[in-house]
């Protein structure tokens, strides 16, 4: 942050914030009964086109945005890593529903309780499994804080 | 005229010469060359078929491989466990052998929950919260199958109408699931469309669910000793809804997809299972009725009443992707006239069994009553207890036989509680449908095989 | 629909399985161990759970073993669908089948030290710790 705060450069950080959340590219990285809200949240009645995110990337080299729907066990987690690595900056992270977020009702040997222990989380969503409603308002509430500036990257 | 008379013999000499120049040999011949470690060969006078192919006299088939090819011309892809479409977290070391698929092992475990851990941690009255997330693309056959065991062991039997309640819900999560599983097949073998309409079906039924259980997913509805709540006012309408809708929309799909040359191309005469390989390996379900058996647990040991109703089984006989489609569409509508048969003969009374040590009284009673009191708060504490011994009780899902097998040691938890998920055995006929196959088919086997590796794992 | 439960020693165990693959039991449907932990002696029980189309029965067989012999015959060349039940069993229980094919962990990463669902494994809780509240040892 060496730059002067003139007029000029606040507006080009305001229009290059803004095009980030405009569209937002999720990678697939749906694991268990979330990734079934994560599907319908993107299908016909609850609609995450509009938002500019209908198209899940595979590649996690061509995503920005990374949505750890499901629980994430013992043997998943160096995988978690590994696509959380390939991932090009900026990135954000949200973990949705609440074995990710905490482990859930499975506090035990098996599960990673809460994927934080791995990656840097920018928004939690609760629920089990959340609706597609909740996940909408986690997605507008993470691009209302990269409009703020909240999160900077 | 006098021709010249050519002295042949000098010719030769002269030929020895410089082949012995060229190949550094006293062999001579046009196959001989001087190379740094002396004269070699360069090929092989036996090698005729060698020469015809390059000189283009002989024309082989591309996909004709020899069957003596060593190991080191085998390739090892890994399709890992975060891929677009393996239907969840399944990994597959496939052995390829330029485009055909030789061997296939597939990795599972990546998704394991230690839920019949679990299980002996949680009692009775809380063991369906855990169960139904197993096989989260239907969870109510879940906890059917855990309530059936349990209510065995204990050696009760719930009211009529909590057994068509049950039955109602069972069949619609059925379509549901079977919705599902036509939509992410679709989209894996290209049909974008159908992702957006087979949710968009599901939609009703699980708005229909939300009325009733109070969730989309993993509703903890169906519990021991009968349902959790009755079915709330104007239900028959809701279902009359679905029913007049989903029909209308399987002709949508099949107009789109049944006579469709690029889907039959792509789906017929692939990945076949024959019934002897179905039986030997324990895959039941949509892919044993498409090769012909006509095995349903719902006709041959029937559960929970649904003996009383009219229905049929499709079977088809060609055993390939396209026959178990077909199968899931045609179980559909026997499952939507299942339904209907249920909404019209709906008996009244109890939702749940009356015998106040296992299901807790209503809330309204617990102003009232002391002793409604006291029951509620034992049943939600420590739970009801259940006598020795074990049982297996086995329902059919929309994937194939499900079981669950509870040991009791006579307190409040079970002390072993397993569930045989089908997605874990029908998973072990995918190295047998994929050998010998074009990769290109790999994705149509595995949506074909419909696994949920929520059951896989566990 | 028919049911019966056979009981058998570990060396009888595949002779029993034999005869009842001739009998006509086409499927072998479950295959899971029991830990009786001091409760009851030998120490682990195999339960396998048998179906057949054609007479429309069940058979469940129970084996019992030892803790000192943790090892016992097993049943893929009759059934190959038995392959990944006893990989799991050997996974959570740590009992051996001799001349599986492929005898690794399954469900748990490779390098997992321990069987989960023994009776002396703990569940792996971690205590959780609320605010404000007196600390959780």
């Amino acid at each position: 942050m060496f730059t002067p705060d003139n007029i000029l450069t606040t507006t080009i950080d305001k229009a290059v914030r803004w095009s980030r959340t405009q569209s937002m590219w999720p990678v697939t990285f749906g694991l268990a009964c979330c990734a079934i809200e994560m599907m319908a949240a993107g299908s016909a009645k609850y609609d995450l086109a509009r938002y500019g995110m209908e198209v899940f990337r595979a590649s996690p080299r061509q995503a920005d945005l990374m949505i750890v729907a499901g629980r994430v066990s013992q043997k998943m987690a160096p995988v978690l890593r590994q696509v959380y690595d390939q991932m090009a900056e900026p990135k954000w992270v949200i973990a949705m529903g609440a074995c990710s977020s905490t482990g859930g009702m499975f506090n035990n040997y098996a599960l990673v309780q809460g994927v934080d222990h791995i990656v840097p989380v920018d928004i939690y969503v609760p629920g089990c499994p959340p609706g597609p409603q909740s996940l909408m308002h986690g997605i507008l509430t993470l691009h209302q804080k990269i409009m703020d500036g909240e999160i900077n990257r | 005229m006098k021709s010249k008379k050519i002295n042949t013999s000098k010719l030769q000499d002269l030929k020895k010469k410089f082949e012995f120049w060229a190949t550094n040999s006293e062999e001579g011949g046009w196959n001989i060359s001087s190379t740094d470690e002396g004269s070699q060969k360069m090929l092989e006078v036996e090698d005729e078929k060698k020469v015809k192919i390059q000189t283009g006299t002989e024309i082989l088939d591309d996909f004709v491989i020899e069957e003596d090819t060593s190991d080191e011309e085998r390739m090892i892809v890994n399709m890992g466990p975060q891929h677009p479409s393996t239907h969840g977290v399944l990994r597959l070391q496939v052995e390829l052998e330029g485009e055909v698929v030789r061997r296939v092992k597939p990795v599972i475990g990546y998704l394991h929950t230690g839920m019949e851990k679990t299980g002996e941690e949680l009692n009775y009255f809380q063991g369906p919260t855990n169960t139904t997330r197993m096989d989260y693309l239907s969870p109510l056959f879940n906890e059917l199958v855990f309530s059936l065991t349990t209510e065995k062991l204990i050696g009760i039997e719930v009211p009529e109408r909590a057994q068509t309640i049950r039955i109602l819900m069972t069949e619609l999560n059925r379509v549901s699931s079977h919705l599902v599983a036509l939509a992410t097949g679709g989209m894996d073998i290209g049909a974008l469309s159908m992702m957006i309409f087979g949710f968009r079906e599901r939609e009703h039924i699980l708005n229909f669910f939300e009325k009733t259980t109070g969730l989309r997913m993993n509703h903890n509805y169906i519990r021991p000793g009968g349902v959790a709540a009755d079915l709330p006012d104007n239900w028959q309408k809701d279902v009359q809804d679905i029913l007049n809708l989903i029909p209308e929309k399987l002709k949508d799909y099949d107009d789109m997809l049944l006579d469709n040359p690029i889907w039959k191309g792509r789906l017929q005469n692939v990945g076949i299972l024959t019934t002897e390989e179905c039986l030997a390996y324990g895959i039941t379900g949509p892919s044993l009725r498409a090769s012909g058996l006509d095995w349903d647990l719902r006709k041959s040991q029937p559960y929970s009443g649904i003996e009383k109703y009219g229905f049929d089984i499709p079977v088809l006989n060609e055993s390939d992707v396209f026959a178990r489609w077909r199968i899931k569409v045609l179980e559909i509508f026997e499952s939507l006239k299942i339904v209907e048969q249920a909404m019209n003969n709906m008996p009244k009374g109890p939702f749940k069994i009356q015998d106040k040590k296992i299901t807790p009284p209503p809330r309204k009673r617990l102003d009232e009553s002391m002793e409604a009191l006291i029951h509620h708060f034992k049943i939600y504490t420590e739970g009801f207890k259940v006598p020795e011994g074990d049982a297996y009780v086995a329902i059919e899902s929309p994937r194939g036989e499900l079981g669950c097998y509870i040991v009791s040691d006579g307190s409040a938890k079970p002390y072993r509680m397993h569930v045989r998920g089908p997605s874990f055995c029908n998973l072990q006929g995918l190295p047998v449908i994929m050998s010998d196959s074009p990769i290109a088919d790999a994705v149509a086997a595995i949506a074909s095989l419909d696994p949920v590796i929520g059951d896989v794992d566990r | 629909m028919k049911s019966e439960v056979i009981n058998v020693n570990a060396e009888e165990y595949k002779e029993v399985i034999t005869n009842i693959k001739k009998d006509g039991y086409e499927m072998m449907v479950d295959l899971t161990a029991v830990d009786w932990y001091r409760k009851k002696e030998p120490r682990f029980e195999l339960v396998v759970q048998f179906l057949s189309v054609s007479k429309n029965s069940r058979k469940t067989v129970k084996v019992k073993i030892n803790d000192e012999n943790l090892n016992i015959q097993t049943i893929t060349d009759l059934y190959p669908g038995a392959n990944f039940y006893e990989r799991e069993v050997f996974d959570m229980f740590g009992i051996e089948f001799e001349n599986h094919p492929d005898m690794t962990r399954i469900l748990m990463p490779d390098d997992w030290v321990g069987h989960p669902l023994r009776k002396n494994y703990g569940s792996g809780r971690i205590p959780v710790q609320f605010k404000n509240a007196p600390k959780v040892e």
